[in-house]
């Protein structure tokens, strides 16, 4: 813990500004994870940009049908809107199973994307963390690995990506604005987070100083709204990270004389250092029947490149048990699941 | 035998006293007792799990503004008494587990201290430590003071005659109590006299331990604790964060000093349940009749001080069979120091006994509860005394009508809706009923109101009201009439709230106070009149095995292919004597029986042995249930009095819901799936096919 200058932007501009002239400093939104960092040692940043104050707190419609969420959209106030609840109730249902009621009226949309793995190891200034101090090694190799990741690790960094909306997002195909020095850019929300390589200090391609503004949905079409759910495996039944979770739409064929999938979009949380788009699986589904053994082929596809370590190997079945059981249910093939989402 | 105290308050579902004032923030826990200019402390720690303190460097740290003092082994008050390994902090070089005391800063602010502290510069020489508990360990020993084995009969001779025979392993996991308040303390010099505002379950047997250790007689200690945000046994006995707080104040003569434990430091600092490892080696005839009982119970514990978690309390006593071998055994590590956490010995016990019988039922081919009735002992086989109102039978048999528990389809994994399979399981409960002599209760009375007087803890657990409700019956007065004072070593000394004894213990003391009362100053006293009444022991004790017995049970339900486990209802049924109040007992039966689900499904200290610390020490890494977890929980309790109890007739409630109630669960998951779980907690991933 050390002492930190504080300012408070009036504009996004302002805030970007304000960033560019200390190379140590951080954004503060709703402050859920970055104050435990301070608190804990984790990071020390010397000055906090405060983003209570810009008008970033909005969802509007955009022309073409989409919604742009604002940055400072509050996770529970995103959850319950009845456009996304109506268009896109995958959202709702990843947003309402993330942390808990208090953590989700504070916590803000751009917040959300950009919290830091809850790795033991990182959250432990007394151990060895590549990520937390590059260089010094990976403790949870060998450790305690259940939340960890199975999917494109690597050796310097094996830490999972712990939200739940940026999942849903992924499935989703929403799109990241952001401010930065040389003006706006927008990129998808899978181009977002990085995989760890040998730099897991950094967990997004984004700047010192870039600055989330936007969320942005793509309009939604009747696979969004009818048959797509989010689906979270954990510990236990609320406030808990996912050992495994599967967003996922699934667009059926109306014209074709058996069930058939026309399009799948999958994915996965709590197996990757980013949002794991199950992009093989989708391409194995399109087209195919949908029956049980399509979903389970699909599932093995794309946990084939799973590599597990001692003490998570039970994810590459739990993933492939979640996306199969998830795509049934969407395809009309089970029964209901009877768990409801946290209220 | 005794006479019954009259029933008229007690008995009755009276709202908490303390109620309305916790909820406007005006009861003042520990933290928060107003006192003027405090210091604010911070500590060092350990990263290391052994060795020894080369250098402390503090330069840099009481460079820093509002910086006041860095406490260390160098400069910290010697003990008068370094016996006890946990609380003899500051006293040397040597490292013991990771995360121990090393020192602390004092400071004008929470957040100068928090920065100093990174800035002290600990300089320490490591040494190989051993933090694996595994029961072939060859470390393995008795615990000290002897492992109390029980050996009677010929054994081998026959569990090799048997015809059934289950040959188990069974474990559990390290387990930490967290209460929401964590353990605070203030501590406050005046000359050669020491306050304590702080969160203990008993401020005499705190006094008692810490007024020696420190060098000054008990009456120069004085320790405040009127209300305590939980305790679950981690505030039973004063841990090193009350003593670190007590030596840094004496650095600072005539300021108060604050001290809350971290979330993560109470991982290390204030107490866990140890592990334990239970084998169980059972040979019965074939009607199910256990003529060979065997267990050998290890138990993890900490070379800093030893505490063993005595897994075998519970089979001493539960059921019949002949020829026994019980051994108690401990595996001492470079870890940090367990204490009580709530039915310390009976929880974890009852694990291993409680699973071990259903996989006997099974082996049989005999209902669960069939087995426990044809292996209902006629005496206490371990003292060979009479039971004591033994009432397990009825609790079961309660239970089932309650539950539904006859229309059970014995075969494992024969219920199934969606994708969900559904089981049903049921295990014993059970507690020791005892008193602790020695309390005392000073009765005054003023203009109709009798102030009763006592130095008894009330941990959430409801003692502000159940203890006014005994006194008001006590002095046959309206409970308005009675003014309680709890939780302060100026008054008369109590036993501490544990094993389940606090209730019971000061209620007896209350009662000869109000037996002295009345025989010295009648029913019309004047003002300013007071008299003060001892508990003795209670004689029934010596003649009976006194116990307490219940019956859990639960229904789970498994998602095939993800391995979820939902608690879909859990039903107690408990035989504990007369309850005082059915509000704050159904209370504390529901919140043991959810400490049992936690125990079941969800609680584990995550050791990692290259660094030998409990690495998810967060409530955000280490689960307890939520709500969520469960949609249905009922406690109910046998309609009865115990004379055998005393006056009250009551015998303790504080720990038994939690008994039992993890093997419930553990073997409802293998009705649901077949998968016997043996190690808990079982977690979905454990039941997935591989």
């Amino acid at each position: 813990m050390r002492p930190f200058d504080y300012v408070r932007a009036d504009d996004p501009a302002g805030a970007v500004a304000a960033m560019a002239e200390r190379p140590d400093a951080a954004y503060l939104a709703g402050g859920t994870n970055l104050v435990d960092h301070l608190k804990l040692g984790i990071t020390a940043p010397d000055l906090l940009v405060d983003l209570g104050r810009l008008d970033l707190a909005d969802i509007e419609e955009l022309p073409d049908g989409g919604l742009r969420v604002g940055a400072m959209v509050r996770n529970s106030d995103l959850a319950a809107d009845p456009r996304v609840r109506r268009d896109h109730p995958m959202l709702s249902r990843a947003l309402l199973s993330g942390a808990s009621g208090q953590l989700r009226n504070a916590a803000t949309t751009g917040g959300n994307l950009l919290q830091r793995t809850r790795c033991v190891y990182f959250q432990d200034p007394t151990t060895p963390c590549n990520k937390r101090a590059p260089g010094s090694g990976c403790s949870a190799l060998g450790g305690y690995t259940r939340y960890h990741a199975i999917l494109g690790a690597s050796d310097a960094c094996i830490a999972t990506h712990p939200s739940d909306m940026a999942v849903a997002l992924a499935a989703l195909d929403a799109t990241v604005v952001v401010l930065g020095d040389d003006g706006e850019k927008r990129l998808p929300l899978t181009a977002l987070h990085r995989l760890p390589g040998d730099e897991p200090e950094r967990d997004t391609v984004l700047e010192h100083g870039d600055l989330i503004t936007a969320v942005e949905l793509p309009p939604p079409d009747g696979a969004a709204r009818t048959r797509s759910t989010y689906r979270k495996i954990r510990d236990r039944a609320s406030y808990a990270f996912a050992l495994v979770s599967v967003a996922a739409v699934l667009e059926l064929d109306p014209d074709a004389a058996r069930p058939t999938i026309l399009s799948a979009r999958i994915a996965l949380g709590g197996v990757a250092h980013a949002p794991w788009r199950a992009r093989r699986a989708e391409q194995l589904l399109a087209g195919a029947p949908a029956t049980r053994e399509s979903f389970r082929r699909a599932a093995a596809a794309e946990l084939e490149r799973a590599r597990p370590v001692a003490g998570n190997e039970f994810k590459v079945t739990m993933a492939q048990g979640a996306m199969g059981s998830v795509l049934a249910e969407l395809a009309g093939l089970g029964e209901e699941n009877e768990d409801s989402p946290d209220e | 035998m005794s006479d019954l105290l009259r029933a008229s308050a007690i008995g009755t579902g009276r709202v908490r006293l303390d109620g309305p004032d916790k909820v406007r923030g005006l009861a003042p826990y520990a933290y928060e007792h107003p006192v003027e200019h405090p210091l604010h402390l911070f500590p060092l720690c350990s990263t290391i799990a052994l060795g020894r303190v080369t250098a402390i460097d503090a330069t840099a740290a009481l460079a820093l503004d509002g910086v006041v003092h860095v406490i260390t082994h160098e400069n910290a008050l010697r003990l008068a008494d370094t016996e006890d390994g946990e609380l003899a902090i500051l006293q040397d070089d040597r490292i013991g587990f990771r995360g121990q005391y090393l020192g602390a800063v004092l400071a004008e602010t929470p957040e100068a201290a928090r920065q100093a502290a990174d800035l002290v510069e600990v300089t320490a020489e490591g040494a190989p430590h051993d933090a694996v508990f595994r029961p072939d360990h060859p470390a393995v020993r008795e615990p000290e003071g002897g492992g109390d084995d029980i050996d009677t009969g010929d054994f081998e001779a026959a569990i090799a005659a048997a015809e059934i025979v289950v040959d188990q392993r069974y474990s559990t996991p390290l387990e930490h109590n967290n209460p929401m308040e964590p353990h605070t303390t203030i501590a406050r010099w005046d000359g050669e006299q020491l306050t304590l505002w702080t969160s203990t379950q008993g401020v005499h047997p705190a006094r008692q331990t810490l007024a020696p250790m420190l060098g000054i007689d008990p009456e120069q200690l004085r320790i405040i604790s009127p209300h305590v945000g939980g305790g679950f046994g981690s505030k039973g006995l004063p841990h090193a964060d009350m003593m670190l707080t007590a030596l840094a104040a004496h650095a600072v003569p005539g300021r108060a000093v604050k001290h809350a434990v971290t979330r993560q430091h109470m991982f290390a600092l204030t107490g866990y349940r140890p592990a334990t490892s239970q084998r169980f080696r059972i040979g019965a005839r074939a009607d199910g009749t256990i003529t060979a009982f065997g267990l050998e119970a290890v138990s993890s514990s900490s070379h800093t001080k030893e505490f063993p978690e005595v897994a075998i309390k519970p089979s001493r006593q539960m059921y019949a069979g002949e020829h026994r071998r019980i051994t108690q055994r401990v595996l001492p590590l470079d870890v940090a120091v367990p204490s009580w956490m709530r039915a310390p010995g009976e929880a974890p016990g009852m694990v291993g006994l409680e699973i071990m019988m259903d996989e006997l039922a099974e082996a049989c081919g005999l209902d669960p509860i069939e087995l426990r009735v044809r292996n209902e002992p006629e005496h206490d086989p371990d003292t060979g005394k009479p039971f004591n109102r033994r009432r397990l039978i009825d609790c079961l048999h309660e239970g089932a009508t309650r539950f539904g528990w006859a229309d059970r389809d014995p075969r494992p994994r024969a219920r199934r809706e969606g994708g969900w399979l559904i089981g049903t399981g049921v295990a014993s409960a059970t507690y020791p009923a005892s008193r602790q002599p020695g309390s005392k209760a000073r009765i005054r009375h003023e203009a109709g109101v009798y102030e009763v007087g006592i130095g008894a803890a009330d941990l959430g657990t409801g003692t502000w009201t159940a203890l006014t409700q005994v006194s008001a019956d006590a002095l046959e007065v309206d409970p308005d009439r009675i003014a309680l004072r709890i939780g302060d070593t100026a008054l008369p000394n109590a036993t501490v709230a544990g094993s389940s004894t606090g209730l019971a213990s000061w209620s007896a003391a209350v009662l000869a106070a109000a037996d002295a009362f009345r025989r010295e100053h009648g029913t019309a006293p004047a003002d300013g009149v007071e008299a003060i009444g001892e508990a003795a022991e209670n004689p029934a004790e010596k003649q009976f095995a006194m116990h307490s017995y219940g019956a859990q049970f639960a229904q789970v339900r498994v998602q095939e292919e993800t391995g979820e486990i939902r608690l879909d209802r859990m039903l107690g049924v408990f035989s504990v004597g007369r309850i005082i109040n059915p509000r704050t007992a159904r209370s504390q039966l529901l919140g043991g029986m959810t400490m049992g689900v936690g125990m079941a499904l969800h609680e584990k200290g995550e050791l990692d042995p290259r660094f030998g610390h409990v690495v998810n020490h967060d409530l955000a890494e280490y689960h307890v249930p939520v709500n969520a977890d469960i949609r249905s929980l009922e406690a109910h309790w046998l309609d009865e009095e115990d004379p055998q109890a005393g006056p009250l007739g009551a015998r303790g409630i504080g720990e038994i819901g939690t008994v039992g109630a993890a093997a419930a669960i553990a073997n409802a998951v293998h009705h649901a799936t077949g998968v016997r779980a043996r190690d808990l907690p079982v977690f979905g991933s454990d039941l997935l096919a591989r």
